[in-house]
């Protein structure tokens, strides 16, 4: 497993204290797990995610990976529609190892209220939030 | 690296093909008698395709199985310490008795007059489980735990209905079995999760925080997968019944309370027990479960069919109540199992106290001969199991998964890994009463060497297993890719 300043946080993402991370920087939001969540959870082998026009509020569980270790759920870091499913991840969950942030995504919302994210942890909160764990 | 003799110091293991591999044209491990009568055509209709079987010598097939069978691993070959599926010993004695030709042979459509005996011991063995948990009636029925855990809900959801209440929850501690809630979601609950406290144990307080008149009752694994003994049970079954509530407590860990826990007296109302675990019946691979269902007699009339009575002129069955769940299982559940278990029960008698007093006794042994090199997340007295993590050894980069291949490499079944899921990393050490303290202690040898290893030389753990027949197998190529058609 990886050192905590191994861990690699993009700055311009919002992160949940249950380690989803959020892009906020368009209306629309692409949820993913960060870094460390991927790397605690180990090899990633089935990813099974909602239906899109799903509806979900802030805390709603949304997604169930499932790692050679453990099945995990994953929750709204804000509540919304889903728009998109990420599609490769039914054949190739590996890639919420490689790449969490980029072809690892998950899902894409549109919000009811943007302003949940605000809630959320920056990527320095989030820092010594993992390293008190 | 031999330090100590372990048991998987040495070995020969045979490299073994398929038998179609070894086949040779005209081979064969049997004669047919001469034939005394003519010979005759078969008519054209009879005559189908050849079925496609190797041609192989006797010895051949003997030595091809023989070879596969040591590639297994059992309670018979060697310490199995697989936390929370209690892997004790198998005693013979039991096998003899259900190989009985009157009780193996015993056709389940046989007339109760010619079946006696069979519903007898049954009879007399619900009476014993019920005796041993200090519930009222029992069932025989389900066929594993998983099943045990199912005929409880449905007598939570049969129940509610008799008192013209749907009840839509149930509670479900995070250190209960994972089948748990998976049982309650089969009749229809939703399984609300309740964290557990600092002591790894269920809190009154958390249980009074979300019981209500919606909620069916609560499911309790006790002790629960921490090997820790749920002290406020009493508490919190006050708390449950006191809003119209029912509790369930799974008893796959029983085998460290028989004859000192009185579960009526703690307020439990269903509780499932699983033969194949505590009562020493063989598990996994070695044959059908049995998760008989013990309740609380005003819960009596819910349970599954048929039930066994007794009256003047014997044992009989009855096969419709009104209240009951139903049927679970064809005929009367698995009746080999039962045998094993009475035979188990009645050979030990009040000894079964003991049993349970050693399994706690060789736990907390592990637990305080292991807790300097490994990290112990709730250091306090166990029950049957203890609960490590790899905390330490992730320092030099070495997982709970290295430190269980490894053991297999030294002659040791690895314990339960990264479960229960509240403790990161965890290895859940279950010995058994059934272990003498030489095959302990040597266990415990085990586990040290692996800690120094995990120091001195850590990459080469991460290889482990050296010594077997097939060393470190991919498990996520294997989960990610299955290939289940050969």
């Amino acid at each position: 497993m990886k050192e905590i300043d191994q861990i690699n946080l993009p700055e311009d993402l919002k992160y949940s204290e249950e380690h989803e991370w959020v892009s906020t920087d368009e209306d629309n939001m692409r949820i993913g797990i960060s870094d460390f969540a991927q790397d605690q959870l180990g090899d990633i082998v089935f990813v099974e995610l909602p239906e899109i026009g799903a509806r979900f509020g802030k805390g709603d569980e949304f997604a169930t990976l499932e790692s050679v270790k453990a099945v995990s759920e994953v929750y709204m870091p804000v509540g919304g529609e889903v728009l998109q499913v990420n599609p490769e991840l039914e054949d190739a969950p590996e890639l919420v190892n490689a790449d969490p942030y980029g072809q690892g995504w998950l899902i894409e919302i549109k919000p009811d209220e943007p302003s949940q994210a605000d809630d959320l942890l920056d990527k320095n909160a989030y820092l010594a939030m993992i390293k008190g764990d | 690296m031999k330090e100590f003799d372990t048991p998987g110091a040495s070995g020969l293991i045979m490299e073994e093909p398929l038998l179609f591999a070894k086949a040779k044209t005209g081979r064969s491990g049997f004669s047919l008698p001469s034939r005394d009568v003519p010979r005759a055509e078969l008519p054209p209709e009879a005559e189908t395709r050849r079925p496609d079987l190797p041609d192989l010598s006797e010895l051949e097939v003997v030595r091809h199985y023989t070879r596969l069978s040591q590639w297994n691993f059992g309670v018979d070959s060697g310490v199995y310490p697989l936390g929370s599926c209690t892997m004790k010993y198998n005693p013979k004695i039991n096998e003899k008795l259900a190989a009985l030709p009157g009780l193996a042979g015993a056709h389940p459509l046989l007339p109760e007059a010619m079946s006696q005996g069979a519903l007898r011991l049954m009879f007399e063995l619900q009476e014993l489980l019920a005796e041993i948990t200090g519930l009222d009636g029992v069932t025989l029925q389900p066929a594993a735990g998983a099943q045990g855990e199912y005929a409880g809900m449905r007598i939570f959801y049969a129940y509610h209905q008799k008192q013209g209440q749907t009840r839509r929850k149930v509670l479900i501690p995070d250190t209960a079995h994972g089948t748990n809630p998976a049982s309650a979601a089969l009749c229809g609950f939703q399984a609300i999760p309740i964290p557990s406290n600092a002591q790894g144990i269920l809190a009154a307080e958390s249980v009074a925080e979300l019981m209500d008149t919606d909620t069916a009752g609560i499911m309790v694994t006790n002790p629960n997968t921490l090997g820790l003994f749920e002290e406020n049970i009493g508490d919190i079954a006050q708390i449950v019944h006191d809003q119209g509530g029912l509790v369930y407590c799974d008893g796959a860990n029983f085998n460290a309370l028989m004859g000192i826990a009185d579960m009526g007296r703690a307020g439990i109302d269903v509780l499932h027990l699983n033969l194949h675990k505590t009562f020493s019946a063989p598990h996994g691979g070695g044959g059908p479960g049995s998760g008989p269902v013990c309740v609380h007699k005003e819960l009596q009339p819910f349970l599954p069919l048929p039930w066994i009575v007794k009256n003047e002129q014997g044992y009989t069955l009855v096969h419709e109540a009104p209240d009951s769940i139903g049927r679970l299982h064809a005929f009367y559940g698995n009746f080999g199992v039962m045998i094993k278990a009475y035979c188990y029960i009645l050979s030990m008698g009040p000894l079964l106290k003991q049993a349970s007093q050693c399994a706690v006794l060789n736990a907390n042994y592990i637990k305080e001969a292991l807790k300097e090199a490994f990290h112990l997340p709730y250091d306090r007295l166990c029950m049957h199991e203890c609960v490590f993590t790899d905390q330490y050894q992730q320092e030099a980069g070495v997982s709970t998964l290295d430190i269980a291949k490894r053991l297999i490499d030294l002659g040791f079944h690895p314990p339960t890994i990264y479960f229960p899921l509240v403790v990161q990393g965890a290895m859940m050490i279950e010995p058994t009463e059934s272990e003498t303290k030489e095959d302990i202690d040597s266990l415990i040898r085990a586990f040290l060497q692996i800690a120094r290893e995990a120091c001195e030389a850590p990459d080469e753990l991460h290889k482990a297993p050296l010594k077997t027949k097939r060393k470190r197998l991919d498990e996520t190529l294997a989960a990610r890719s299955p290939c289940l058609t050969g």
